[in-house]
């Protein structure tokens, strides 16, 4: 069986387990584990020296549509591969007790993940789709069934905004699909990326923009964020974990596989508007983050405001700010993950995450503490996480768009977007303040237990590994510089 | 060894240290100090063998970023006269303050947080010192920002402290957004961010004089943050909240002097930009250094005079900068500043700790022969504060004032009538505080600190005396004196004594507060305020209005009812007309989604 197809199916597999037997939590850190543990070996197995797609199977289903079951992993597929398992297992091992059917909690848990893990392998484009959409669904249960608040009406929101993007984005991909000269018609994604770059296929600009806003929606690209905050407030923890930190990281990814190869002059076409768009999520969805009084709806708004950095990686279209953006997608989704793991165990310690209520925290439970200070440092791109090497490269690949002397569209949404440096210290620092340090707020006990070692461990993990790859981030760097290099410097 | 290795270890020393103290000994109070002085005394005894050995010279590099072809960002280290002498003043001065906070911290509940963060802002601060390029400058520049946040803030329960450590991370990045978009500039006009490359290719940005001189204010706002210059100072004072030994180590030799360094690195790019830039950056010295003196001059808390003292010297080093016709003008007084700067913070914590925590220089008062050692060692350190002649300071800061008057006479009048505030607040701290009746019980009772604490008082009160002689000055630098007419020199002296004789009129009574009261000055010129105003109602009132208009302009209005629209009708139908089978196979897809959201949620 081909490798890649087990990582899919190992996660698949367990989760009918547990919607089958019991001890679900033990069962799914198993095989989160071993999916953690395969993907570091194929990591390592992956030749670097050759590139492009390895672990490559085939399997035609309607060969007269050219509609196959091609699994391939490239070095995007990889980091992102890693990106998948990382936060899978640290997101069954947080998870806390869950009362209503345990066991469905954790099969939607690894649905998510194999659905994401199948997005990313798939080099197919119907699997593509039909992977994410296979992610999606458990995504609205966790929220409906095992939700806080509002969550009918949330998850119901989420449904309908997702849909909706999901659906735009299904119009572009048949766009995509029907703009092949007849005759090629492949589902191939790699043949498409080489009839892009020959020339061959030139859909245009209104697929481009199905696309941009289909992958859009998904990545909550300002105006289409509204959905995203609200969810993660309401989702239980690992559920945000695994849709911010892996999940949404579906369309960024579909930009960078899709988009970027076939639709160059379309990007260039329109950067304007997307260059508007994003400083709409830095600044506007920035100021936004500033204002929010609770914890959980602050993490939310600042994870759409990071991903206009990530537009930012797109617009410039050039290796560095690609490779950029290809590497903040992984410290994006490690920092997500860890802060909104220790903001669900704030929250199940105190019993509140609204900032007027907490305060002193670090007092109590300095381990929490200090977890959440790494988690928020890394959130804020300090040096030493990957998430300020992403950043960096970001910058310097979209101000090379520039020019000397005068400033260009380029360069004025670069230095407008390094003041979201400042924002996302501004909001980040004062939660810290506010939840750690301080005077003792009203929910927080002389007896309030410090963080649980299951949190911790897997946080420490997660954090682990941003700092390892925000030391070296060569060691990531390695497997996608390759994936870009075809573009102009 | 191969000496080779030294600054390698110099500089990772204090990193592995401090991640040994965090993980190996979060609660053993006397290891954790014990490992970390031995640290900084190890990284400081290199330091000086790199120091005498002018050979050493370090080419190897570790990669960090590498794109090949198009973008490398390496971790790289450059040894000339300049971090020399900036690596052994600041290990000099780390190892006394770690020493000296073995006493001080005696007692406290976090020792092993505090040496970890210690260690962890000398690794910061050592990697600025150290670039070769840039970005690396800039990565421990933010480092810098970062351990100083956790320094200020270790009495974290206090709501003071976690305010103020708040302000000063925020109020360096704010500093730190211009300082990347220089950069970033810089970079895209040399295409290097080494600094031997950008000076190597300066002709490419001289060719754009407003570019050119719209990087390097830029590149100054880092110098804004980072050594408080107005109109971002307002991050030191507060800073007072730290530990006095935290105080002593950022607004002596580290952190604040890291502004003043990396324009002296960058200072043949100064050089080849238009005038205007240096004019500048005098300007913004010359209104830094008067304006914090004035309101030194009526502060209560001996921290905050100091600190107030320390921005107003940090413009006189940035003054230097902008006149002088080389860095060594503002890193002379870099590095005497360091050693009485840091001697009077000592001192002043020696004094706090021995009222019992007592800051309010009202409450103290004849300390002189209560404490004989620390308050001979703070006389010393005050003189050389004011400019007395024979004390260091006076040589470095008349140098950077005859270079004033040398090239910029209206720069010349503000900083030499400084020097008037500099004597009035200083003469007065040291009459109030150690002359006179004690005006508490507290001082009335202290006594003597211990050895711990004293010892590097008297180690440091020696080159804040001598440090300015030439003798001993051209061991670190070859300063280039300004030679201006004596008539300059008479001025400055001349507003010494006036300030001395002020202070003297107005304090040697033993007054038992200011006989003048300037609101205007005691409210630091109601800039704090301002900016509270600006924070509060401006950026505050934005950010509740964003969310506002989230909610129901773009959320409730906007999208959902757009998107509702829409759904139900054009793309359906568009759909359908495809009539292509892949496109329903793909829509069949979407349809059983749909189909089981409706029955999931029904």
């Amino acid at each position: 069986m081909s490798p890649l197809l087990s990582l899919i199916l190992i996660p698949l597999v367990t989760a009918a387990f547990c919607m089958a037997g019991s001890a679900p939590r033990r069962i799914s850190l198993f095989g989160a584990g071993a999916n953690l543990l395969l993907s570091l070996y194929l990591l390592a197995s992956y030749n670097l020296e050759i590139g492009g797609f390895q672990f490559v199977s085939e399997n035609a289903l309607f060969p007269a549509y050219g509609l196959s079951f091609s699994l391939g992993a490239d070095g995007l597929s990889m980091v992102l591969l890693l990106l998948a398992t990382l936060v899978t297992f640290a997101a069954v091992w947080v998870a806390p007790p869950v009362e209503k059917s345990p066991g469905m909690f954790y099969a939607c848990l690894l649905f998510i993940s194999g659905g994401a893990i199948g997005a990313f392998v798939s080099i197919d484009l119907f699997f593509f789709y039909a992977f994410h959409e296979l992610a999606l669904i458990p995504t609205f249960l966790l929220i409906g069934i095992w939700g806080s608040g509002d969550r009918q009406r949330i998850a119901w929101k989420v449904t309908i905004y997702l849909a909706f993007g999901s659906f735009i984005l299904l119009l572009g991909l048949i766009g995509l699909w029907l703009a092949v000269p007849e005759g090629l018609r492949t589902f191939d994604i790699r043949l498409l990326q080489q009839l892009g770059s020959a020339g061959l296929l030139t859909p245009g600009p209104v697929v481009y923009l199905l696309l941009l806003f289909g992958f859009g929606i998904l990545i909550a690209l300002f105006p289409f964020h509204t959905w995203a905050p609200e969810a993660y407030a309401s989702a239980p923890a690992p559920a945000a974990m695994l849709h911010a930190g892996v999940l949404k990281k579906f369309g960024l990814y579909g930009l960078l596989r899709l988009v970027v190869p076939i639709f160059p002059e379309e990007i260039q076409q329109f950067a304007h508007l997307v260059l508007v768009l994003l400083l709409g999520n830095i600044l506007y969805v920035g100021f936004v983050t500033l204002a929010q009084k609770r914890l959980d709806l602050m993490l939310g708004y600042s994870s759409v405001m990071h991903m206009g950095y990530a537009f930012l990686g797109f617009v410039a279209l050039n290796q560095l700010g690609l490779a950029g953006l290809s590497l903040m997608l992984f410290a994006h989704g490690l920092t997500v993950a860890a802060l909104f793991a220790l903001c669900g165990e704030i929250n199940r310690r105190t019993g509140t995450l609204e900032f007027s209520e907490l305060g002193g925290l670090a007092g109590v439970t300095p381990k929490l503490g200090l977890l959440f200070g790494f988690a928020a440092m890394a959130s804020i791109g300090l040096p030493g996480f990957a998430t300020f090497a992403s950043e960096i490269m970001i910058f310097f690949g979209a101000f090379a768009r520039g020019a000397v002397g005068s400033f260009n569209w380029f360069q004025t949404a670069t230095a407008l977007t390094l003041w979201g440096v400042v924002i996302s210290a501004v909001y980040m620092l004062r939660a810290y303040r506010n939840i750690f340090w301080g005077a003792r707020g009203s929910a927080v006990k002389a007896d309030t237990g410090d963080i649980s070692s299951g949190v911790r461990w897997a946080v420490i993990i997660l954090l682990a590994v941003l700092l390892l790859t925000g030391f070296r981030p060569g060691l990531l760097l390695d497997y996608l510089n390759p994936v870009f290099a075809y573009l102009p410097r | 060894m191969d000496p080779q290795f030294y600054p390698w270890i110099i500089l990772f020393a204090p990193l592995v240290a401090a991640a040994f103290i965090l993980f190996v000994l979060p609660r053993r109070n006397v290891a954790a100090g014990t490992v970390g002085i031995l640290t900084v005394a190890v990284t400081c005894f290199l330091s000086w063998k790199v120091f005498l050995d002018p050979s050493l010279a370090i080419t190897a590099q570790i990669p960090w970023i590498e794109v090949p072809g198009v973008f490398s960002v390496p971790i790289g280290i450059i040894l000339d006269n300049l971090s020399r002498v900036m690596l052994v003043v600041v290990t000099t001065i780390a190892t006394l303050v770690f020493i000296y906070s073995a006493g001080y911290m005696r007692g406290d509940e976090g020792i092993p947080r505090y040496y970890a963060s210690l260690c962890l802002f000398l690794f910061s601060m050592l990697g600025i010192v150290l670039a070769d390029n840039l970005v690396m400058m800039f990565i421990f520049w933010e480092l810098v920002g970062a351990s100083s946040y956790l320094l200020i803030g270790h009495y974290f329960r206090k709501d003071s402290a976690a305010d103020a450590a708040k302000q000063a991370f925020t109020v360096n990045r704010v500093g730190d957004f211009g300082f990347m978009l220089g950069i970033l500039m810089l970079w895209l006009a040399t295409g290097s961010i080494m600094f031997a490359g950008i000076e190597a290719n300066l002709q490419a940005v001289t060719l754009h004089p407003g570019y050119f001189i719209a990087a390097c204010l830029l590149i100054f706002c880092g110098t804004l943050g980072k050594s408080a210059q107005m109109p971002l100072h307002v991050w030191l004072p507060n800073s007072m909240e730290g530990p006095t030994p935290v105080s002593s180590l950022l607004h002596a030799a580290t952190m604040v002097a890291a502004g003043v360094y990396m324009l002296a690195r960058i200072f043949p790019v100064l050089l080849a930009a238009p005038d205007v830039v240096r004019d500048v950056i005098m300007w913004i010295g010359a209104i830094t250094c008067f304006a914090a003196g004035l309101m030194a001059i009526q502060q209560d808390d001996i921290k905050r005079i100091l600190a107030y003292s320390t921005i107003s010297q940090l413009g006189y080093m940035v003054v230097g900068i902008g006149v002088g016709a080389t860095s060594d003008a503002a890193m002379f007084h870099l590095f005497t500043h360091a050693f009485f700067k840091c001697l009077l913070f000592l001192c002043a914590g020696s004094i706090i700790i021995a009222l019992h925590h007592e800051q309010n220089i009202w409450k103290m008062g004849g300390l002189l022969t209560r404490m004989p050692v620390t308050a001979l060692c703070m006389l010393a350190g005050g003189l050389a504060l004011a400019g007395v002649p024979f004390f260091s300071g006076s040589f470095s800061k008349d140098n950077i004032i005859e270079w004033a008057w040398l090239n910029n006479r209206p720069g010349f009048w503000i900083t030499a009538s400084a020097v008037l505030l500099t004597a009035l607040y200083t003469f007065r701290l040291l009459l109030v505080v150690l002359l006179g009746k004690p005006r508490g019980d507290h001082a009335a009772r202290a006594k003597e600190s211990p050895l711990v604490m004293t010892l590097p008082l008297v180690i440091l009160a020696v080159p804040a005396v001598i440090a300015g002689y030439p003798w001993f000055i051209s061991h670190f630098f070859d300063i280039a004196y300004a030679g201006a007419p004596a008539i300059a020199h008479k001025i400055v002296l001349g507003f010494l004594a006036s300030g001395a004789v002020l202070a003297a009129w107005l304090y040697l009574r033993g007054p038992a507060r200011d006989p003048v009261r300037i609101p205007l000055l005691a409210n630091r010129l109601y800039i704090d305020n301002f900016y509270n105003w600006l924070v509060v109602r401006g950026q505050g009132g934005l950010a509740v209005f964003g969310s506002w208009f989230d909610r129901w302009i773009i959320d409730g209005l906007v999208v959902t009812g757009s998107a509702r629209t829409v759904w139900g009708a054009g793309y359906l139908l568009r759909l359908l007309q495809l009539g292509n089978l892949q496109a329903y196979a793909f829509f069949f897809g979407a349809g059983v989604l749909l189909v089981l959201y409706f029955l999931v949620f029904r």
